[in-house]
């Protein structure tokens, strides 16, 4: 397959996924500002989302507070903001419309009609149709394009650079949603006491609601919601299909079946071993924001080398 | 039907006769058309722009921002040929590309048709699109033309005027393709005891031709599409054809020259490529050879194509044969080359770098159809009859001052179809091009691209121009003929 043809399939494999992750990541923060203010939840709620200087710029070059509404427009539909949902549904749909003689026909009218759909669409409208409706909508889009790529794509190269454009984005994703609350934990603190536990009871709850995985915490750890465990449950645990432990695995997978002997397996491997041998106490000690930051870079490398193999950037 | 008086007088239509009656080729669609509502071919009308947006078979406006993909309009009203005209067109479409072909093999090795005193010297030397790179080069069964568009038009029962010919890179077929599968998707009782050719392994004859013509000693020919990038007007064709073919889509940046070869950067290093389906101009093909400011292009691929290594289709400088002004040659070329009388016919054409031409153009510019002969697209041309006496007096001075750049032609009475507009079913003026492949040999899709002018009385069909398409349907004999091969 063509190079070219294998980075476009993969940015449109990841643009898709992160239209989606910020779906999700808008939706748990918008209930969240929805709690009672006196629980203090409301504080730099939307402000966290801009996690770098240079993002948070960009935000008050347009807007000057951090309120739902400005905040949602920016992040949802604005077109000067080349990470909003809109945005990326462009550039997966551009990178779709680049690579269609290899796609099915119907990969490209599901993205193309969620492209048309979207593009007409104001902050009036959003509010009409409910911002929770509306990014769920958003959601089901990205799930019926998935869905749409695992029930007509070939299994040959362009369908594997596509899985694993989707599993570096949602590992990446995963990392940076858990990094937006890193600041909350303390390197040394006791298990929570009885008042913060409500307040981490509503947001880490909301947190394992946005990634699906609030039902499976409560089977699986069958206590009250504990941010380490939290951590534990979307990093180490490859049960969980948004993990950064799951997604890793996936990526090792794709690579060693499409080149075993090259850097970026080896560096994949690398990671999972890091998350293999990892344990949750230890990270906690040396403090959570490193281990994922950390993490975070181990992953851009990856991506990086995964394009030099396979000379998709020269 | 609302034909004005002078319309119903002076205008060939294709589906009814002066009398009223309609024509033999109508037939069965004129007795089908009858039964529907003017409503529910308004809803299959939508129907068609959803399915086309949806699919994305959308041109591109430059200088816009995501909004600027448009749809070419498109007609639900077919335009139907029938079998003994298009055994007509067939044979005039093809005679007239073998002798392109071989004039193009001429002027780039013994050049007999200008030592022979048919084609003046200077037109051909001097053009601009003649490569003098390609002296004396070989191509593989002499092919230069691999895919041609000529574009036909008709004045009466029995004339069909070649309007130009197009074997540079012709756009467009991939509207004659999917106008056909829309056409099918929204009205199948029409087709399902059908008698239409089916056009749809167009794709297949089209790799067909690129397979044959790779350089020799190539078995297994790596096949590929050269496209400017999907910001091209062009690019949905290019991918859907490179879908179709199941080859790669490549652009310049893909491909590099490296020992005397052409290979394709692919994920598991560098692949021959054999044969290079073009859709980006000479000019910006070579940044060595041309345009050195081309980003579009592969540095060295000139040199290949010298050695004999990479075909490229269509042949570098294959422009010199179908320029407004080699058009006048091509009868002459017909009868110099093939020995045979030109089936299709010329439109009258006046070269103004004649002097008794210029005046006469001069003289009569209100009744002619004024053109640049390097001109496409509609842009550059004026109709005499719909333009006031300003442009006219405008493109006077044009002319004077740059006559060789001008040739003219009558106003046509460019045949009318019925169309689906706003006022209801009203007749509009149409062209044809039928699509030429030659490889191992010459063939021709039984049907074209229809081009409609939909503003009433217009004579542009442009899409650039706001034109649209109509399905074109060619009647099979009535008794079926096997297959040729």
């Amino acid at each position: 397959m063509l190079s070219s043809t294998a980075d476009n399939l993969f940015w449109m494999a990841r643009y898709m996924e992160r239209s989606e992750n910020t779906a999700r990541l808008l939706t748990g923060l918008y209930h969240m500002s929805l709690l009672p203010a006196r629980r203090g939840a409301q504080a730099g709620l939307w402000e966290g989302l801009f996690q770098s200087e240079t993002e948070r710029n960009a935000y008050l070059a347009k807007y000057d507070s951090f309120k739902t509404d400005p905040v949602l427009t920016y992040m949802v539909l604005d077109r000067d903001n080349s990470s909003s949902i809109r945005s990326c549904v462009w550039s997966a749909r551009e990178n779709v419309r680049a690579t269609r003689h290899v796609l099915t026909t119907d990969m490209w009218e599901t993205i193309n009609s969620t492209w048309l759909d979207i593009a007409k669409v104001t902050y009036a409208d959003m509010q009409d149709m409910g911002h929770h409706e509306f990014l769920e909508w958003i959601k089901v889009r990205s799930h019926l394009f998935r869905g749409v790529a695992h029930g007509t794509m070939r299994r040959g190269e362009a369908f594997e650079f596509w899985r694993m454009g989707v599993f570096i984005e949602r590992a990446e994703n995963t990392i940076r949603l858990l990094a937006a609350r890193a600041h909350t934990f303390k390197p040394t603190g006791p298990i929570s006491r009885e008042d913060t536990a409500t307040l981490d009871y509503y947001q880490w709850g909301t947190l394992l609601r946005s990634v699906n995985a609030y039902k499976a915490y409560r089977e699986i750890y069958k206590s009250q919601i504990d941010p380490r465990r939290v951590v534990e449950l979307l990093t180490l645990n490859e049960e969980i299909p948004r993990s950064v432990m799951a997604c890793v695995e996936e990526i090792c997978q794709v690579l060693e079946g499409l080149r075993p002997r090259s850097r970026c397996f080896e560096q994949a491997r690398d990671l999972l071993n890091r998350l293999q041998s990892a344990r949750i106490e230890r990270v906690y000690r040396t403090g959570m924001a490193r281990f994922l930051e950390d993490f975070r870079a181990g992953l851009h490398d990856l991506s990086l080398q995964i394009q030099k193999d396979f000379l998709m950037i020269q | 039907m609302n034909l004005s008086d002078r319309e119903k007088l002076d205008i060939f239509d294709e589906m009814h006769a002066a009398n009223g009656d309609i024509r033999a080729a109508y037939r069965d669609y004129s007795a089908w058309l009858t039964d529907q509502s003017l409503e529910r071919l308004r809803q299959k009308h939508a129907q068609a722009d959803l399915l086309f947006r949806r699919l994305g078979i959308t041109f591109t406006v430059y200088g816009e921002d995501e909004g600027g993909e448009r749809l070419i309009p498109f007609d639900v009203i077919p335009r139907i040929i029938s079998h003994d005209e298009w055994a007509i067109l067939e044979r005039g479409a093809i005679q007239r590309v073998d002798a392109l072909n071989a004039f193009l093999h001429d002027i780039y090795h013994e050049q007999e048709i200008i030592r022979a005193g048919i084609v003046p010297a200077e037109l051909v030397m001097t053009n601009e699109a003649f490569q003098p790179q390609m002296l004396g080069l070989d191509l593989p069964r002499r092919v230069y033309a691999h895919v041609s568009g000529v574009d036909v038009v008709r004045v009466d029962d029995k004339t069909f005027y070649v309007l130009e010919d197009n074997v540079r890179t012709p756009s467009g077929v991939s509207y004659m393709l999917e106008n056909r599968e829309t056409m099918m998707r929204l009205f199948p009782d029409l087709f399902a005891q059908s008698v239409v050719a089916p056009v749809d392994r167009y794709a297949e004859y089209l790799l067909r031709s690129l397979q044959a013509v790779a350089p020799m000693g190539v078995d297994d020919p790596t096949v590929v599409l050269m496209t400017p990038g999907q910001y091209n007007s062009a690019y949905f064709e290019h991918a859907f054809l490179a879908m179709e073919m199941g080859i790669e889509l490549v652009e310049g940046r893909d491909l590099f020259v490296d020992s005397g070869s052409i290979f394709m950067r692919t994920t598991e290093g560098p692949k021959r490529v054999d044969v290079i389906y073009r859709r980006v101009d000479d000019e910006y093909i070579d940044p060595l050879a041309f345009n050195p400011a081309s980003a579009l292009g592969v540095p060295g691929m000139l040199s290949v194509v010298r050695s004999g290594r990479v075909t490229v289709c269509n042949a570098m400088g294959t422009g010199v044969a179908d320029d407004k002004a080699m058009y006048c040659f091509v009868p002459d070329m017909i009868r110099f080359y093939l020995g045979e009388e030109p089936v299709l016919q010329n439109v009258p054409t006046y070269s103004c770098r004649k002097p008794d031409d210029l005046k006469y153009v001069l003289d009569n510019i209100a009744e002619l159809v004024v053109k640049e002969v390097h001109g496409s697209g509609g842009y550059g041309m004026l109709v005499g009859p719909k333009a006031s006496k300003a442009e006219c007096d405008d493109f006077k001075r044009r002319l004077k001052a740059e006559p060789d750049n001008y040739i003219a032609q009558p106003t046509l009475a460019l045949s009318t179809c019925p169309t689906l507009v706003e006022e209801g079913i009203a007749p509009r003026h149409v062209d044809l091009r039928p699509y030429v492949l030659s490889g191992e040999k010459t063939r021709v899709m039984p049907g074209g691209l229809t081009r409609v002018a939909l503003k009433q009385g217009s004579l542009v069909v442009n899409s650039s121009q706001g034109g649209g398409t109509k399905d074109t349907w060619v009647l099979e004999a009535p008794v079926a003929i096997e297959e040729e091969e």
